[in-house]
């Protein structure tokens, strides 16, 4: 059925229509050239649906897919990166790249032992090159805790 | 002798104590990450940069350690090949063919050897053509205008898109996709907002960096969750390493020869290394014929393709200096560099920054001395950094891509969009879209436009202004020619599979 290539083409002939019709309600200015701010916009959609109708026509064979389980990992991995994104300010840099790395290891190697040490050291040893070797400004713990 | 005044000059900003222990420290960097499987020189790179200037480096100093670090994984690919069977970035791909076989014949330490001189002749041929060709393509360069600069763009695209990808829509798709989002932000024509859906974030675009480190290093950390770290254990002993003399004699031609080649390839915009592997082994292997017995481990099959993609690392670098358009995924990266520290690259960069473009050359000189001294003698050194497990391993690159990003920009939006390039990556890869069209795109999309726009202002609008001169025309053809020529000699180029454990 090839559906993987079928599925994003489709996906990606949607997108190019979206991005299309998004270039027509660009605001435009009294200063403007010859070719305006939408004519580009439009062009890479035109391309782009063009593409995604070929890839609709003439899919490539499957892709290996992960199983269930490593579709999982993939996920909670993700969702560890997108905390990590919103706790590394509030929560300083030690404890949520402990967290950040010690779920990433264990999702890796499915060692919890490995992952705790990996967690911590890499927190502990990637801080104090950032800080003292390379001098990025960073906060070990949370702000509220340093005064 | 214009040129030995502008080395003179080269050498005299990258030989001072400081940028020479930068340029060491990015060759060991290097190194080690071509040669971790799954990190190339793209990612290494990336990971870099925004650290780097954090660390407040100035500009020739960022140059030479990125640069450093650049030819350094391209050594570096090659000990993952011959030890692992993994290729550790794509053009080192070519280097499993005969590597592999070597290694598994109980010569492991040959194979490095060898291969780490024929990289060495290549960077270093390749830097000294670079130096040669570079200011006069630049002059040549002067000669653009807008309509020539449109058509080259397109150029780099279709080549990218034609040649060194497998399926056309898919790479056309992806430089869609990075241009799309090259147009986020302010239009800096009419001042209005264009694609930010009111959030203010967006309004000054897409970083390219957030884009790049998401799409080429955190996709990779995805890769390596799917397959819980397998196949990444040594297959092979690597015993005492001597120097094989007569083999590396024995290659010389094949060396000089896959440079040359190497070069060239590495030269067209938008071929880049990994073209350049792949012909010279085939060049190589159709002159040896069947008396040599390429695929079963022969030093010929080492040497070029190392030499072969060395030399079009090297060459890769000439159109990114003079034009501003990237021969392959890590001159992309590089570009990001340059255009982080508001150097323009192009033809003006070798009349107003000479210290700049000449200290880049030096350095790369002596990184190639630096390197061969680190590939050869410590090739052990390296070898043992190979085994340490993912599980701590790719942890720790994200940690690092993650703080890099976040202390250059300092906004936890930046992240979360780094994740989910990182998740577009890691999906592209597997549909086997290609991820360096779209740095491409992101990089390039806003200079494309305006060229676009300024070819059109000066016409007043008239769109035969695009095919109005020689060297325009030429690119057009150039670039259609280039997107096209794969359906006629897709059979010829089909790149041989990797040699399998079982054999």
């Amino acid at each position: 059925m090839k559906l993987s290539d079928r599925l994003f083409g489709l996906i990606a002939t949607i997108g190019a229509l979206a991005y299309g019709a998004g270039a027509l309600g660009i605001q435009t200015s009294f200063m403007s050239d010859p070719v305006g701010s939408k004519t580009f916009p439009l062009m890479i959609a035109t391309v782009a649906f063009l593409c995604g109708i070929v890839m609709m026509l003439k899919p490539d064979d499957e892709p290996e897919w992960p199983v269930a389980r490593s579709i999982g990992a993939l996920i909670i991995c993700a969702a560890v990166l997108v905390g990590y994104a919103y706790a590394l300010k509030p929560g300083g840099f030690l404890v949520p790249t402990a967290l950040a790395s010690g779920i990433l290891s264990f999702q890796i190697s499915g060692k919890p032992k490995l992952a705790v040490i990996t967690g911590v050291s890499l927190s502990v040893g990637l801080f104090v090159v950032f800080k003292f070797v390379l001098g990025l400004s960073l906060f070990g713990l949370p702000r509220w805790l340093m005064g | 002798m214009e040129i030995i005044n502008n080395l003179y000059l080269g050498f005299s900003v990258a030989l001072s104590p400081y940028t020479l222990m930068l340029a060491v420290i990015g060759c060991f960097i290097g190194t080690i990450v071509g040669a971790l499987p799954g990190l190339g020189p793209s990612n290494g790179v990336a990971i870099l940069i925004p650290i780097t200037f954090t660390m407040g480096l100035d500009a020739t100093a960022s140059l030479v350690l990125l640069t450093a670090v650049y030819y350094g994984a391209m050594y570096g690919g090659r000990i993952s090949s011959i030890l692992l069977n993994i290729p550790g970035d794509e053009p080192a791909m070519m280097t499993t063919l005969d590597g592999y076989p070597m290694a598994k014949n109980g010569r492991a330490g040959d194979a490095l050897v060898i291969s780490g001189v024929a990289s060495f002749v290549g960077a270093l041929l390749a830097t000294l053509a670079l130096a040669i060709v570079a200011p006069s393509l630049a002059r040549v360069a002067y000669l653009f205008g807008p309509a020539e600069y449109f058509a080259l763009y397109l150029l780099a695209f279709c080549t990218l898109g034609g040649v060194a990808s497998k399926n056309q829509a898919k790479a056309a798709f992806a430089s869609c996709v990075g241009l799309g989002i090259a147009m986020i932000g302010v239009d800096h024509t009419t001042g209005m907002t264009r694609y930010t859906g009111g959030n203010l974030h967006l309004m000054d675009g897409i970083d390219f960096l957030v884009a790049i480190v998401g799409l080429f290093a955190v996709s990779e950390v995805f890769f390596f969750i799917e397959s819980h770290g397998k196949d990444s254990s040594l297959g092979v002993k690597l015993g005492k390493v001597t120097i094989p003399w007569k083999d590396i004699f024995h290659t010389r031609w094949t060396m000089l020869r896959s440079s040359i080649v190497g070069f060239l390839a590495g030269v067209l915009p938008g071929a880049g290394a990994s073209l350049g592997s792949f012909l010279t082994y085939m060049m190589e292997k159709s002159i040896a014929g069947k008396r040599e017995e390429f695929g079963t481990g022969v030093a010929k099959g080492v040497a070029a393709p190392e030499a072969g993609n060395n030399a079009a690392a090297g060459g890769a670098l000439v159109p990114m200096l003079t034009l501003g358009v990237p021969g392959s995924g890590t001159t992309a990266v590089l570009l990001a560099v340059l255009m982080t520290l508001n150097i323009t690259p192009g033809p003006t960069l070798f009349a107003d920054r000479p210290d700049v473009v000449w200290g880049l050359i030096a350095s790369l000189i002596i990184a190639n001395f630096v390197l061969l001294f680190m590939n050869v003698p410590m090739i052990k050194v390296f070898v043992r950094i190979l085994q340490v497990p993912p599980a701590i391993l790719l942890p720790g690159v994200t940690m690092v891509s993650f703080v890099g990003i976040y202390s250059l920009t300092g906004s936890y939006f930046d992240l979360l969009l780094m994740t989910v390039f990182g998740i577009v990556g890691y999906v592209f890869r597997k549909l086997d879209i290609p991820t360096v069209p779209v740095i491409l795109g992101i990089l390039l999309g806003a200079n494309m436009e305006n060229n676009l726009r300024r070819a059109m202002v000066l016409s007043d609008g008239d769109w035969t202004y695009l095919f109005s001169s020689g060297i325009a025309i030429t690119l057009w053809v150039a670039a259609i020619a280039g997107f096209l020529a794969p359906f006629f000699v897709r059979n010829f180029l089909k790149k041989p599979s990797r040699p399998s454990d079982a054999q």
